[in-house]
């Protein structure tokens, strides 16, 4: 799994849910803030009919994070990156905890299989259930037969 | 013009702390809070975020209750807390086709891949009030079909196909920007669709209506209409590559309307776009119908109603703008208002001067 898979999942899962499962690992690593956590904008652009030319719609607010592990200093330095739409400071931190310790040989598998791969089972089951919700709107047409 | 007076503090500082009483209302009933019109309010949260211009459920809700519900009032709160945050991205072009699709209409085909998907929709209400909101009951969940949804393509990929249609291609343009640089007129497609983007909703719905009524009338059909889940990513230099930040909700809308073409060019449909944050359906159509009639000069149509001359529409699309400075006629503008007094008195003796002087002029006609 590459590091922007994990992002994907992890910013794509609310931050409680995320900080559960986290916990429930116990990977226990000290950090140090490098950068932020901090808030700020992304400015969010669209396509002219969906497929052309780029447009600015609007701004999102969002926040980055960057951590480095404090005791692997052995490894040399292992920096961990998180960004997260809205202002929690914490979901991007952790986040960017949860990518540094999955450059970490050791941690890699525990947390691919043990973190990421039921949280993408989790956000596969939430985006199952809206899409049954909105596929029982879904019109059934009859043909009216004319003239009858 | 209005000049800086001093003094009235306290009279302002009471004033506010009205302004508090009145928001709170009865203390024998609940504060409401900010969860609650983020959730229950959800319509009024999405508009004051297209309009403001900064996608943020939460402040939007926020903005909502310290501006006692006024809609224009909280999208200038929402705009000037834009103004203190730094802008750390900017988003890879959103891919709408990748939807997750929450609703999905189109009114010019029955059959569509994907289906007809009505979603969460005021339609076919019957706009009765429904006196059972007066108390509070349980909402049931909604019903569930047992299959997930197919892959809902864009409709108008359908008449693409056929080349009926305009193709919208990217030539890989950088957009303008208006909040780097003052638009400058006139404007191109991608500053028009982002002014458009964060204008009044109440003032594209009747400058599209005055198409509609033949006030540079464009024929449209809505094509398709859709609203639902996008996810945003970002290119980070750390990882080299895009990431997905988050997912935010979305309407869009693509307009067909009446044809062009040339000498050398077969006729086609025309198109016109509508996208905003969140549920803003209408907002969306509107948007449509008015891009399509500020395409009048690129498309070889006369320009002869409102909503085909780009300057005026956008200059007065954006509320902040339009309410800032109809309001500040509220500031005292005494030194103004006395030289006009003065003046008009000169012109009353000057005209009383002139009827003296030709007393009979009347009579002698």
């Amino acid at each position: 799994m590459t590091r922007s898979q994990r992002q994907r999942v992890l910013a794509l899962t609310p931050r409680d849910q995320l900080e559960a499962r986290w916990s429930a690992l116990g990977i226990d690593h000290t950090h140090r803030r490098v950068r932020g956590p901090e808030t700020g904008m992304a400015m969010i652009r669209g396509r002219m009919g969906a497929t052309g030319n780029a447009f600015n719609l609007g701004e999102m607010t969002m926040t980055r994070a960057s951590v480095m592990l404090e005791e692997e200093k052995a490894l040399g330095d292992v920096l961990g990156h998180g960004w997260v739409s809205g202002r929690d400071h914490r979901h991007a931190e952790l986040i960017a905890l949860i990518d540094a310790c999955a450059q970490q040989e050791a941690l890699r598998e525990r947390i691919d299989s043990e973190l990421i791969a039921p949280l993408t089972e989790e956000l596969a089951a939430r985006h199952a259930e809206a899409s049954r919700t909105a596929a029982a709107t879904r019109v059934d047409f009859f043909t009216m037969v004319r003239g009858e | 013009m209005y000049v800086a007076v001093k003094g009235g503090e306290r009279a302002i500082a009471n004033a506010h702390q009205s302004l508090a009483d009145r928001r709170r209302g009865d203390r024998q009933l609940a504060e409401l809070s900010v969860a609650q019109i983020q959730q229950q309010l959800r319509l009024a949260v999405d508009r004051v975020m297209s309009e403001a211009s900064l996608f943020d459920p939460e402040l939007a809700a926020l903005a909502l209750k310290q501006a006692s519900g006024d809609t224009i009032e909280a999208v200038f709160l929402l705009r000037a807390y834009r103004t203190t945050l730094p802008r750390l991205a900017v988003s890879e072009p959103l891919d709408t086709s990748a939807m997750r699709v929450e609703r999905r209409v189109s009114a010019t085909y029955k059959d569509i891949p994907g289906g007809q998907i009505l979603g969460p929709t005021y339609d076919y209400t019957h706009r009765l009030l429904d006196f059972m909101q007066l108390a509070e009951g349980e909402v049931p969940t909604p019903a569930r079909a047992e299959q997930a949804l197919e892959h809902c393509p864009q409709i108008l990929e359908l008449l693409d196909a056929e080349g009926l249609i305009e193709q919208e291609n990217d030539d890989g343009s950088e957009p303008y920007d208006i909040t780097r640089d003052p638009p400058d007129y006139p404007v191109d497609r991608a500053t028009r669709l982002q002014m458009l983007a964060r204008g009044d909703e109440g003032y594209l719905l009747s400058l599209a209506y005055s198409t509609q009524r033949g006030y540079g009338r464009n024929h449209p059909f809505a094509g398709e209409i859709r609203l639902g889940q996008v996810e945003v990513e970002i290119f980070v230099e750390e990882l080299g590559e895009r990431v997905c930040i988050g997912e935010i909700p979305l309407s869009e809308c693509q307009m067909i309307n009446q044809f062009g073409g040339s000498r050398e060019a077969a006729p086609q449909f025309t198109r016109g776009y509508g996208l905003a944050f969140g549920h803003n359906e209408r907002k969306t159509m509107a948007m449509a119908l008015v891009d399509r009639a500020l395409r009048a000069e690129e498309l070889g149509e006369p320009i002869t109603s409102p909503a085909q001359q780009a300057e005026f529409v956008l200059a007065h699309a954006d509320s902040v703008e339009a309410s800032g400075f109809v309001s500040h006629l509220k500031l005292p503008h005494y030194v103004d208002f006395q030289s006009e007094l003065e003046l008009l008195r000169r012109l009353r003796r000057a005209h009383a001067a002139d009827q003296q002087a030709a007393p009979d002029e009347e009579d002698s006609q």
